[in-house]
């Protein structure tokens, strides 16, 4: 495929969208899926066969749109109107209703804080191409920057501009994008690999399944870009098995990308070649962690290994290794596309762009969002999320899953960046945030948490192995309140301990959730404490 | 480049090679290191985070075992953090499987027996797990008992890097992880295993053992692994 042919292809899709006036945008993504927008897609298309509507409406299946807590959403374009809660008998109402007023009961609002305070890079397509048809991707700009990258710039070029956005990583760490891309790019080895993190595990968390599902193509584009900058020319996206519907989007995009020439031999007609393969998670969360991720590709039990040698150096079977997580590849195309300046230009001065976040737990708004970096929790908690239901208090909003921590109501000004949630003992994480009101108790959070890194211990060191174990064992005597002062001594020495003598990161941050209800919450724990009897 | 370097260990200076680890270095100088997953001719796995030091004063703790040693690298093999954290790890070992030394056939031969008595585990704060573990006693010659097994992989690592066999490896994950011979089933019916034996003695516990043996019999002999090692390097370099 050359310039002519792409553009060709990209206008005639735009071209076949302008014949119908038209487009009613059914949300498929799990979360809709869910509730059931299934049957209200097949209810629209046969209403708009038997009302011959089919030359001037069309039905379209889309990505996330956000709210996944108020599914159905379906979207009457152009007259911009939002629906949530659609059911199929709902469907006829809306068509009666479309080029007039909407319809009053289903209508979601846009002009509010929700979808006001939001700003789409990483899901600007989302909700609007349908992830199952390569064209409609293509007419939204798709692929676009790989063809500026494969025509136009050499791959130092490249990494240069996603060192100069600022860019970093978005799967917890925030490692400068850039600076990885260059030390893979550096290594003078002939075969080398780029590797997509899609292992996305963490509880209450669904950013990068989300991106997945609506927006395919990008992740991909992302790929072939880093393949190009750092001299790859084979990539794995690895996702875990459970996220179905992602597996057989991502398929589709991977066949018909390859069907147009964007992936495989010679792309846009240049010397580069670029093919990915897909591989399925067994269910392992540990298989996050990007040693693991990478024994797991190669067929082997997912354990981490010490590092270094990092995957940079020495990754899939030895070879130089660049592994990103999803948002980050998805943040890749409109980098180039926009230039470095662009993204450097949102955010703050040390963690650029945007971020996506699973917004969940006891707030009025359940959904996906995507915000600049630096904004504020209470923003995020008070204003997108619209609040804490049934007139409760807020309490403490959990960033970064099990590794992460939680923070408490005097702390929600704080701006959300990478240095301030570490500052607060949290981490920025994946992206899951879960809020919790006055009648959580956080004891029981750090127990949920600790339990689950215990079940998700590979058992290959043993300060993982035994010590979460141990730390949920007294933690269950914290929550029956019959622990003793000697317990909590011994459960801060275990996070201690845990901590720091940990072979990966699982183990290494696994106390996390402790430290952090230990740090502001420690009256609670004391509450749990027996009291002494004196026994005669 | 240079193929030799200087470090400091404990304030002494040492010499060693580009290649070497840190641990072969403190070996090399009679320098007490525990260790109880790495054994001379396997592998190293960093598993059992006994060897971990302090690298020019950084709280950031690495395991000897798989670091290469750098120029003018200072390491601490041992003040009272890692004294803490190396009786807490050995804590875990004992309270994790079932292990009573008074009725076990590696009594007076035991590497986590030895470790226990020189860093001074003599009673634990942490809970007993009291787990239900089997013993597979199938095979005419070997028996393997899971209460006493400390998951160290010697026996998976020697199995496929020694001999070949690859009879042993680790299923279940977590506290659940165990080794396991073949795809789980009895060792008796294991048709990779060659019975040489490796297995048992590179066993730094009684997990491993041969039958009917008396105590006394028990000593473990590995003194062939460092042999083997470099015969397995000749080999590959003369191919």
């Amino acid at each position: 495929m050359d310039r002519e042919e792409f553009e060709e292809i990209a206008q005639r899709s735009r071209d076949e969208a302008a014949a119908f006036a038209v487009h009613v945008n059914i949300c498929t993504s799990s979360g809709c899926v869910a509730s059931g927008c299934e049957h209200v897609k097949k209810q629209a298309e046969a209403e708009v066969q038997s009302r011959g509507l089919q030359h001037t409406c069309r039905i379209n299946g889309v990505g996330c749109q956000g709210l996944c807590g108020s599914g159905p959403i379906v979207s009457v374009q152009p007259d911009n109107v939002l629906y949530h809660k659609v059911k199929p008998d709902d469907v006829a109402d809306i068509l009666d209703h479309v080029g007039q007023a909407s319809v009053p009961h289903l209508e979601l609002r846009q002009d509010s804080p929700f979808f006001e305070r939001q700003q789409r890079v990483v899901l600007a397509n989302a909700g609007k191409i349908d992830p199952e048809e390569i064209e409609t991707a293509m007419a939204a700009g798709a692929y676009g920057a790989l063809l500026k990258v494969t025509t136009e710039m050499m791959p130092p070029e490249v990494c240069k501009v996603i060192t100069d956005s600022g860019l970093r990583g978005r799967g917890g760490a925030g490692y400068p994008t850039g600076l990885k891309w260059g030390t893979v790019a550096k290594a003078t080895n002939s075969t080398k690999f780029v590797v997509c993190n899609g292992d996305e595990g963490d509880p209450g968390a669904f950013m990068d399944r989300s991106i997945m599902e609506s927006d395919p193509h990008r992740v991909l584009e992302g790929m072939a870009i880093a393949g190009y900058a750092v001299g790859a020319s084979e990539g794995f996206v690895y996702v875990r098995a459970e996220y179905a519907l992602a597996i057989k989007r991502l398929k589709r995009a991977i066949h018909q990308a390859e069907k147009r020439g964007l992936l495989g031999k010679n792309i846009f007609g240049s010397t580069f070649s670029f093919s990915i393969e897909l591989r399925l998670g067994a269910g392992a969360f540990v298989c996050g962690e990007e040693t693991a991720l990478m024994a797991s590709i190669e067929g082997r039990r997912g354990n981490p290994r010490p590092r270094p040698p990092f995957p940079s150096e020495s990754g899939l079977w030895g070879h130089p290794t660049l592994i990103n997580n999803v948002e980050t590849f998805a943040n890749v195309a409109p980098i180039i596309t926009n230039g470095s300046a662009w993204f450097a230009n949102i955010g703050t001065e040390t963690s650029k762009g945007t971020k996506v976040f699973a917004l969940s737990g006891k707030v009025n708004r359940v959904g996906l969002i995507e915000v600049p970096m630096g904004i504020s929790l209470r923003e995020i908690v008070m204003e997108i999320g619209g609040g804490i239901p049934n007139g409760n208090q807020f309490k403490a909003v959990q960033t970064g899953g099990p590794s992460g921590g939680c923070i408490p109501a005097d702390y929600l000004d704080t701006p959300v960046d990478y240095e301030s949630l570490r500052k607060l003992g949290s981490i920025m994480g994946s992206g899951g945030m879960v809020v919790m009101d006055d009648t959580s108790s956080m004891v029981s959070v750090a127990h949920y948490f600790m339990a689950f890194n215990m079940d998700e211990s590979c058992g290959k060191c043993i300060p993982c192995r035994v010590g979460t174990i141990q730390m949920v064992e007294l933690l269950k005597r914290f929550t029956a309140q019959r622990a003793t002062h000697d317990d909590l001594v011994l459960l801060e020495e275990l996070c201690d301990m845990v901590s720091q003598t940990s072979l990966c990161g699982l183990g290494q941050s696994a106390p996390n959730p402790v430290i952090s209800t230990l740090r502001y919450f420690r009256d609670e724990y004391l509450r749990c404490i027996a009291p002494v009897t004196e026994s005669a | 480049m240079s193929s030799v370097k200087t470090l400091k260990i404990n304030g002494k200076d040492v010499s060693a090679r580009t290649d070497d680890t840190i641990l072969q270095v403190i070996r090399e100088h009679d320098i007490f290191l525990p260790t109880l997953c790495h054994i001379e001719g396997l592998s190293a796995v960093g598993a059992c985070r006994l060897c971990l030091v302090e690298i020019n004063g950084s709280s950031k703790l690495r395991s000897a075992c798989v670091t290469q040693v750098e120029e003018g690298m200072e390491v601490v093999t041992d003040n009272e953090r890692l004294q803490k954290y190396r009786r807490m790890i050995l804590e875990m070992l004992f309270v994790e499987g079932n292990h009573v030394c008074a009725v076990c056939v590696a009594n007076g031969y035991c590497e986590l027996q030895w470790l226990a008595e020189r860093l001074g585990v003599d009673h634990t704060r942490l809970i007993y797990l009291h787990p239900d573990k089997h013993v597979d006693a199938s095979h005419y010659r070997y028996a393997i008992d899971h209460n006493r097994c400390i998951l160290c992989a010697r026996c998976v690592r020697v199995c496929g890097e020694i001999e070949g066999a690859h009879t042993w490896d680790v299923a279940g994950r977590g506290i659940n992880a165990h080794v396991v011979t073949d795809l789980n089933t009895s060792w008796d019916s294991s048709p990779t295993c060659t019975e040489c034996g490796k297995c048992v003695q590179v066993c730094p516990t009684g997990a491993l053992f041969k039958k009917s043996r008396a105590i006394g019999e028990m000593a473990k002999d590995n003194h062939f692994l460092p042999y083997l090692k470099t015969m397995r390097e000749v080999n590959k370099n003369d191919r």
